[in-house]
């Protein structure tokens, strides 16, 4: 396996895009991976589009997009993992580079969730997870699946709705200074407590919202990277894992067991410390679809005990200055969450992270030159955590 | 249901009918289905094929389970070789690779483990009130995932009793298991 490194990213404006149809959102997010990796599109051998649909027109997106983007005749396919999708369409691009089968691969991540009405995009979650023993005859959606997380870990923690408003906040703080983000308002505890709840005990404020966007990255192996750029950013660990599609067949609601088998694994390839891993990441970013997903990624990362997230949110210290920033784009919480295009979206923020190139009151500090992103789909049902390193790997 | 007000499916139903009576008035006008987004104002054309999907599930294998439902049990599969009780049923045990599995039924008294109630709803469960659904553990080992009888999500509590009954899902009338608080 050789090393393979980030060589172009590209992150559309999140938000209600009905201004743009599924192809010109995608291509926004092409056109500028192009642009700063200075490739063409004749030099991408393969595309990876992920996508999740179903509330969308289009069921064949990767062609779709193929064309409009002049991507055609190369290699490709639409892969789904439910809201990791574009971790997972990162990994397969990663793995075809690292293996040498092509030099420079791209994944591409696009959701156009607001063509439909949000009843049905209500359903199509909420069908997501198993539908015949969960959906059909109980009718659970995502909030409801996270909510029953939020239930148990309140309960075995003491936690209660003010902390997990208080990630929405934090949130909310970072979105509205990321012009990319789909809310850029910042928001009051009060005012998250005072919202409707939507899956008791979650509430209005707790959950993402519904999204459209695209983002990109341009994958290439470590010869061809040094030639096109003298800033390239090395995937230094990729860790992926897998749940029960029935969430009553998991052993903990509390945390999430996928996340915690993804974290061991990239930590391992990326050799960090999994007793310690504060001390080498400078800026992560966390699935926090909704505000109790965030706590508990703090604990499955490894980067706060169990039942000290807490403490953590009580304590600011996932804002720049503490322990660890997060979620400092937004996060899906206020940056949006367009599915299929939230892992590329998570890659292409922590890539221009560790360049130092975003807006400089919500930079991260870079010292030591890590990044990651978690990424889940479903609700546990896949797990994706991406290391990402200003230097090279040591293989 | 709640008499005077109004439920979330015919809170969608008459807002997509304004909706749709808006296209047409469009459409009459300019020959074609394009409106103006309300809080933008930008092109979107409205899709004039409409798709409706009802699936078709088989279950010739788990016939037992609603038979069971039938006769007010609910019944789990247990490996016969190595003793894996499966809920929800399947009759292949992957762990011995063997299809060799009785029907048993399952102990009716848990403890719930969490839960919470969905107050928005999917637009196919929007004719019902907010119901609470609660994922709840057996002696048996196995967790069950069904709605529980109680409105409020105030009254329930992680750990609490709670048993499984078989109960007419109205107002479609079909069997379904539901969890009954009994403290």
């Amino acid at each position: 396996m050789r090393n393979v490194a980030i060589v172009g990213t590209g992150h559309s404006k999140f938000g209600v895009r009905n201004d743009v149809s599924m192809s010109e959102l995608a291509w926004d997010a092409i056109k500028e991976a192009l642009d700063e990796a200075g490739l063409e599109q004749k030099d991408i051998e393969y595309f990876i589009v992920s996508n999740t649909g179903g509330w969308s027109s289009e069921p064949l997106p990767a062609v779709v997009i193929g064309e409009y983007s002049k991507l055609v005749p190369k290699g490709t396919v639409r892969v789904e993992a439910a809201c990791a999708s574009g971790s997972a369409a990162v990994k397969l691009a990663y793995d075809m580079v690292a293996s040498g089968h092509v030099d420079i691969a791209m994944a591409i991540g696009i959701e156009k969730m607001n063509e439909s009405p949000t009843p049905i995009v209500v359903e199509f979650i909420g069908r997501a997870g198993n539908y015949f023993w969960e959906f059909e005859n109980f009718g659970l959606t995502f909030p409801g699946y996270y909510a029953l997380h939020a239930t148990a870990y309140m309960s075995k923690y003491g936690a209660t709705e003010e902390d997990l408003c208080k990630v929405a906040v934090k949130n909310h703080y970072y979105g509205a200074r990321n012009p990319k983000a789909q809310f850029q308002r910042e928001i009051t505890v009060e005012k998250c407590m005072s919202s409707r709840y939507i899956a008791w005990p979650l509430k209005l404020y707790d959950c993402c919202p519904i999204t459209d966007g695209a983002a990109a990255v341009i994958l290439a192996g470590e010869e061809k990277a040094k030639e096109l750029t003298d800033s390239p950013i090395w995937i230094a660990g990729i860790g992926s894992a897998s749940g029960t599609s029935n969430m009553s067949k998991r052993g903990t609601f509390s945390s999430l067991e996928a996340a915690v088998v993804a974290a061991k694994m990239a930590y391992k390839e990326a050799k960090i410390n999994p007793d310690n891993p504060v001390k080498y990441i400078d800026v992560a970013n966390v699935h926090d679809c909704f505000t109790i997903a965030e706590l508990m990624a703090y604990e499955d990362l490894g980067f706060a005990k169990r039942g000290e997230a807490v403490d953590w949110i009580r304590n600011d210290q996932t804002y720049i200055g503490g322990k660890i920033p997060v979620n400092v784009d937004g996060g899906l919480k206020a940056k949006g969450h367009p599915i299929g295009a939230t892992g590329e979206g998570m890659i292409a923020e922590l890539t221009r992270q560790l360049l130092s190139r975003v807006e400089k009151d919500r930079q991260a500090p870079i010292k030591n030159g890590y990044a990651l992103a978690h990424n889940i789909g479903g609700t546990g049902h896949y797990a994706y955590v991406t290391i990402l390193s200003l230097s090279k790997p040591m293989r | 249901m709640s008499g005077e007000k109004k439920t979330q499916k015919e809170l969608t139903d008459e807002e997509m009918k304004k909706f749709i009576e808006f296209v047409e008035s469009m459409k009459k006008s300019m020959g074609l289905p394009m409106v103006p987004d309300i809080k933008t104002g930008v092109a979107l054309w409205v899709d004039q094929r409409e798709l409706n999907v009802r699936f078709v599930i088989g279950v010739e294998r788990l016939k037992p389970f609603f038979n069971g439902l039938a006769d007010g049990k609910v019944l789990a599969t247990k490996c016969k070789i190595c003793g894996e009780i499966y809920f929800p049923p399947q009759v292949d045990c992957p762990k011995c690779r063997k299809s060799d599995v009785e029907w048993i039924e399952l102990s009716k008294e848990g403890t719930l483990v969490t839960y919470t109630q969905i107050n928005v709803k999917p637009y196919s469960f929007s004719h019902y009130d907010d119901y609470i659904v609660g994922i709840g553990k057996l002696p048996e080992g196995v967790n069950v995932t069904a709605w529980v009888r109680e409105s409020d999500p105030k009254k329930l509590k992680v750990g609490m009793k709670i048993r499984l009954e078989v109960v007419k899902r109205e107002p479609e009338g079909y069997y379904v298991y539901e969890w009954v608080p009994v403290e």
